[in-house]
């Protein structure tokens, strides 16, 4: 009762990264508020191989639905495992990747329930409110901070009185790592047709498709990036090939993608990947917020625009002002100079 | 197969395009400021309707909206592309609904539609970007939802074949009608207006839209089809406290503007020594290999 829920999600018997970041954040609101971290995982074929993937990260008991139909994702079936679950466990908090099968997942359990529920919160915390209305006060409540209006603002959510409060997070957001303390690390495996009804299985995947990722942008120590500014995805060959050089991924802003000068995978922001690399090289980036948002942990930033007064400037530590034509072909030039 | 189509459409600030003015300097939205459009992402789930409609002899597709009386506008955009029917739900009842508030409304006048094989929408609008009204209005209801769907490759039998984007791939689904898709933005693109459907329906209007003695009484008394359906809380059966903000569960504690950390930073030009200098400067602090 009353505990922390993160429902992880596979691939096969893979689990996701962005499951395990969410684990470690769990980890810490479980820590705050004193109670246990549960997990939840549904698959097919999965026991014996993703337990080792969850424990690490804190748990204190794993929850394996194993049965046929549950792998692909469908939405029925999980829906039930997790509303049925959580008529039972009746969890306070319950946390979710904001990937496609979160955002397909959530908002379904969220109705059901009658529970509160938050896209891609950035941040999540624990602490009081008080309602100005009716000057009821709650302590201890799951602050869900969320931009809002495209970046322009940030909001912090709350669910004074609906449980759980459900929050889903991109993947990158939290940073993941494996727990020093303690956690019991209980495994326990429900038998699925006891939570999940036989009409569920309506929906056929007649073909499941994923491909390997083509770059590791979150996880890259330098990240070469490109805006509006580089003005043609030929444009964006400069940048692969300093990237080549640097041994860094690229990346885009969302101006950049829309505008079709590079694939939608690589867009760095609020509604794309959140990276913390070492240095990230901004070329023709004017620096909305959404993009900032996704990139301003980087430990130094260097900017290259024509404009002196871009507002990414602000945040840079190395402003080169001049034409991403101009500069970028010296980059590559006296890099390959001077590293010799 | 005919089918009973009904696509959900919102009006939304166009947060892409954002000005100066956009935040009043207490840091909140000015919503005044932005221009109010077609959210994009449903723009494609009309396209998928239209041409389930083309597909399917006798289907009929329905636009259905929630906002403020100028949100009527959407219902006539949709009229202008090809759909055969609109209905603005208005009511100050439904202000400040979160998603499953809305969900809450939505889900009502689908029910009092009655008949619908089939409920189309945007992945997401842009003012929240939440992708949690589709899914929400699908489990109200009680139907089966596919979301990210990409296209729409056939109905048949009463089951449509979909093809949705997924994370890193894309995968195939069947799912028996009646259902709840969201349409990706990723999906085609929306045909551009019709000139005639724009003759027909430039004045289609809902009565709230309506100046009192509006000039034009007698020519919607000749032309029903420019009245467009206009539905309160009590015209769909609805329970006030489960619409707007009463019957949302989320609660905006606080709202802040985002402020960046200004950093002191080196400002270079791009002429060849200060190029040849900042890599120096990066190699020998080991910033960069």
């Amino acid at each position: 009762m009353n505990n922390v829920f993160v429902y992880c999600e596979i691939e096969g018997t893979v689990v996701a990264e962005v499951s395990q970041e969410l684990l470690t954040k769990g980890r810490k609101l479980a820590n705050t508020l004193g109670v246990e971290l549960h997990a939840v995982v549904a698959g097919t074929g999965i026991k014996s191989k993703v337990e080792e993937q969850i424990l690490p990260y804190g748990v204190d008991k794993l929850f394996v639905f194993d049965a046929d139909g549950l792998f692909p994702y469908t939405s029925a079936p999980h829906t039930d495992i997790l509303v049925n679950l959580f008529k039972e466990e009746k969890p306070q908090i319950c946390l979710m990747g904001a990937t496609v099968i979160g955002r397909d997942l959530g908002p379904r359990v969220s109705s059901s329930l009658t529970s509160g529920l938050t896209a891609d919160c950035t941040e999540l915390e624990i602490g009081p409110y008080d309602d100005a209305k009716t000057g009821q006060h709650f302590d201890n409540l799951l602050y869900q901070i969320r931009p809002a209006f495209g970046g322009n603002i940030v909001a912090t959510i709350v669910n004074p009185e609906h449980r759980p409060q459900m929050a889903t997070v991109r993947s990158g957001v939290m940073q993941k790592a494996v727990y020093e303390g303690k956690a019991k690390g209980e495994v326990v495996y429900p038998e699925v047709s006891k939570y999940v009804s036989p009409e569920a299985f309506v929906v056929k995947v007649l073909d499941h498709h994923v491909e390997a990722a083509k770059h590791n942008l979150k996880g890259a120590s330098i990240v070469v990036s490109g805006g509006y500014g580089m003005g043609s995805r030929e444009g964006f060959d400069m940048l692969f090939e300093l990237a080549k050089l640097l041994h860094a991924e690229v990346g885009a802003s969302r101006a950049a993608v829309d505008a079709g000068f590079c694939d939608n995978d690589r867009q760095i922001g609020q509604t794309g990947v959140t990276v913390h690399p070492k240095v990230y090289i901004a070329c023709g980036i004017s620096g909305q917020i959404q993009h900032i948002a996704g990139m301003q942990d980087s430990k130094i930033i260097i900017s290259i625009n024509s404009d002196p007064d871009a507002p990414i400037n602000k945040i840079a530590d190395y402003v080169i002002v001049g034409t991403v034509e101009e500069v970028i072909p010296k980059l590559i030039k006296y890099y390959k100079q001077n590293s010799k | 197969m005919a089918l009973k189509i009904v696509v959900l459409a919102k009006q939304v600030p166009d947060t892409r395009n954002v000005g100066k003015d956009a935040m009043t300097p207490e840091g909140t939205v000015n919503r005044a400021a932005l221009p109010a459009i077609f959210n994009p992402d449903d723009l494609n789930a009309i396209e998928q309707a239209l041409r389930i409609k083309e597909q399917n002899p006798g289907t009929t597709v329905g636009v259905l909206t929630m906002g403020p009386p100028r949100a009527g506008e959407i219902i006539r955009q949709s009229l202008y592309r090809g759909a055969d029917t609109g209905w603005l739900l208005t009511d100050r009842l439904f202000a400040g609904a979160d998603t499953l508030a809305t969900s809450y409304a939505l889900a009502t006048a689908i029910k009092k539609i009655g008949g619908v094989d089939l409920v189309l929408g945007g992945r997401q609008a842009i003012d929240g970007d939440t992708a949690q009204v589709g899914p929400q209005v699908a489990e109200k209801l009680g139907l089966n939802q596919v979301t990210y769907a990409e296209e729409i490759l056939g109905i048949e039998n009463g089951v449509a074949t979909v093809r949705r984007r997924i994370d890193g791939g894309q995968e195939t689904v069947k799912v028996p009608l009646p259902a709840v898709i969201t349409v990706n933005g990723s999906a085609a693109p929306c045909r551009p207006q019709n000139a005639k459907l724009v003759m027909k329906y430039k004045y289609a209007t809902c009565p709230l839209e309506r100046p009192e003695g509006d000039p034009r009484a007698d020519l919607y008394a000749e032309r029903p089809y420019l009245t467009l359906n206009q539905w309160s809380v009590a015209d769909v059966d609805g329970d006030p406290a489960q619409c707007g903000l009463a019957g949302s569960p989320t609660k905006v504690k606080t709202v802040r503007n985002i402020v960046f950390q200004a950093k002191e930073s080196k400002t270079l030009t791009s002429s060849d020594a200060d190029i040849d200098g900042i890599i120096k400067e990066l190699l020998n602090e080991k910033i960069i290999g």
